[in-house]
């Protein structure tokens, strides 16, 4: 199934020098703010239980430390807490990231991450600052604000939170065989109408954040009860309809971070992936405190291609996975 | 029996769906945040013709349709069945129904060669070449003088097709023709 390779770049030269301008800008504002940049590894030694997302497994014979192979990491998160709690104070990172079986017009398996972390701030501050960088680097207006629950009314017909099992799976039944839909759970349905009529609408939208996602969506956020429901403080930005961000009030709680470990690991063995190790280095950091902070992980890839209007990533990375 | 999950998934791909062999046409991957990953497919089902659009899990697989493109040369037909013969020298004859051959028939001329798609080992369908050369075995006199005012007139050729031509064409000369859209190319030479 494999093509022989192409050698020639897929981007032209001048995307590839607005790559470069792109990176000075983002350290650029960093500096700007005082915000320290740092590095983190991209093998390390966990993988994450997130579900819905597959790392990829460098195996060796002959890694250092007794350890068989390691993860190509997902996202420095982990790493970069760690830093936290050992007092780092603000910071960012720009790194290569893995992210197994997904490749598309806005996928690629490798691809170039913005994270920081800024203790002391809500995740409305941080929205701030996010609009701050991508559109001082766009030129757009500031994003607006959308809560999740409004924008699958206004878009899907329906209350993400309230919305009975049986309605969401007959709804996702519009693209889906029954016996298809019925796998899909009420997140999974609630991801296809989000991918198949939230994201198509918010491209004639101006930039927004999608802000307060169900409690079963918070990932690494924190949880409060807004509006009668409990809602994650988990925010995403879109332009364009291209998801470009996520970020988080972050958890900072160890005994509520190991409780989704478990739930994590307990809906891979349900859908038959493997489970993943518990990364206790990190659970250690929680334990030792990390402070109160909100951290967002941006698609520079995305954003690149954003602000040179093209809608398919290959465009904008020298050599695409099938050329890599 | 083979099976592609859906990071195998490709334009090209021939698999099964619903019990019918379906060629993949586009494969979109999606992914909202940090949920569920869908293939979004167009395929096009190879028994109906009918484009269809489905929607998989990522990670779910489809088993692999038997599904081979071959060329043939075209023989003749006993009125219930085409009779095609491979042309890599195996000699092997293929008869196909009138389902396969299709809007083909049209074309069909002895000793020219055809691509039959088969599937399961039996022909599934019956494409021409782009372009055939046929002989004009009917078509009113032709009228000289008016070849600079383009106008035309149908034409019946020795398949049996029935296209357009200009005014000058006669019975008996041999004409190119596009098979994709059925229109008079020019012509190969005056008999």
């Amino acid at each position: 199934m494999i093509d022989a390779l192409e050698w020639q770049p897929s981007a032209s030269l001048s995307a590839l020098k607005s790559r470069a301008d792109q990176l000075a800008w983002v350290r650029g504002f960093f500096a700007q703010r005082g915000v320290l940049e740092v590095e983190t590894p991209v093998l390390g030694r966990h993988g994450v239980t997130d579900p819905n997302l597959d790392g990829i497994y460098a195996n060796s014979s002959a890694l250092a430390g007794g350890a068989a192979g390691g993860w190509l990491q997902t996202s420095p998160e982990y790493h970069m807490k760690r830093l936290l709690a050992a007092g780092s104070g603000a910071i960012f990172q720009i790194s290569k990231v893995f992210r197994d079986g997904e490749r598309g017009r806005r996928h690629n398996p490798e691809f170039s991450m913005l994270e920081w972390y800024r203790p002391g701030y809500t995740d409305s501050e941080l929205m701030a600052e996010v609009g701050d960088l991508v559109c001082g680097w766009l030129g757009c207006a500031q994003p607006g604000v959308m809560s999740y629950r409004n924008a699958l009314y206004q878009y899907a017909g329906l209350d993400p939170f309230l919305a009975s099992d049986r309605e969401l799976t007959r709804r996702c039944e519009a693209w889906l065989e029954p016996e298809q839909a019925m796998t899909l759970g009420r997140d999974g349905c609630l991801d296809l109408l989000m991918s198949y009529l939230v994201e198509p609408a918010l491209a004639e939208h101006g930039p927004v954040f999608i802000t307060g996602y169900p409690e079963s969506q918070a990932a690494l956020a924190r949880v409060s009860e807004r509006d009668g429901v409990r809602q994650a403080h988990r925010f995403e930005l879109y332009v364009q309809g291209i998801e470009l961000c996520n970020g988080y009030w972050e958890l900072t709680e160890p005994a509520e971070q190991s409780r989704r470990f478990a739930v994590d690991n307990q809906v891979r063995r349900q859908s038959g992936k493997p489970e993943m190790a518990i990364d206790t280095a990190f659970l250690e950091a929680l334990k030792a405190g990390i402070p109160e902070c909100s951290g967002v992980a941006l698609g520079l890839d995305r954003l690149l291609m954003l602000k040179l209007g093209t809608s398919d990533i290959a465009d904008v990375l020298a050599f695409p996975f099938e050329r890599a | 029996m083979a099976s592609y999950s859906t990071n195998e998934f490709r334009s090209g791909l021939k698999v099964l769906l619903d019990g019918d062999p379906c060629v993949i046409l586009e494969n979109e991957f999606v992914k909202p945040g940090k949920g569920q990953a869908f293939n979004r497919v167009k395929l096009r089902n190879l028994m109906s013709n009918r484009v269809w659009e489905r929607t998989f899990k990522s990670g779910e697989s489809l088993e692999a349709a038997d599904v081979m493109d071959q060329d043939m040369e075209y023989l003749y037909t006993d009125g219930e069945f085409w009779h095609f013969m491979l042309t890599d020298g195996s000699f092997e004859q293929f008869p196909a129904d009138a389902k396969a051959v299709g809007d083909t028939v049209k074309w069909l001329k002895e000793q020219d060669v055809y691509t039959v798609t088969l599937y399961n080992g039996a022909p599934l369908s019956v494409t021409p070449p782009n372009f055939v050369e046929l002989e004009v075995v009917d078509t009113d006199p032709g009228m000289k003088g008016d070849t600079a005012q383009g106008g035309s007139k149908p034409a019946t050729l020795s398949t049996g097709a029935v296209v357009n031509v200009p005014l000058f064409i006669t019975i008996g000369e041999v004409l190119k023709v596009d098979t994709r859209s059925g229109e008079y190319v020019n012509r190969v030479k005056s008999s």
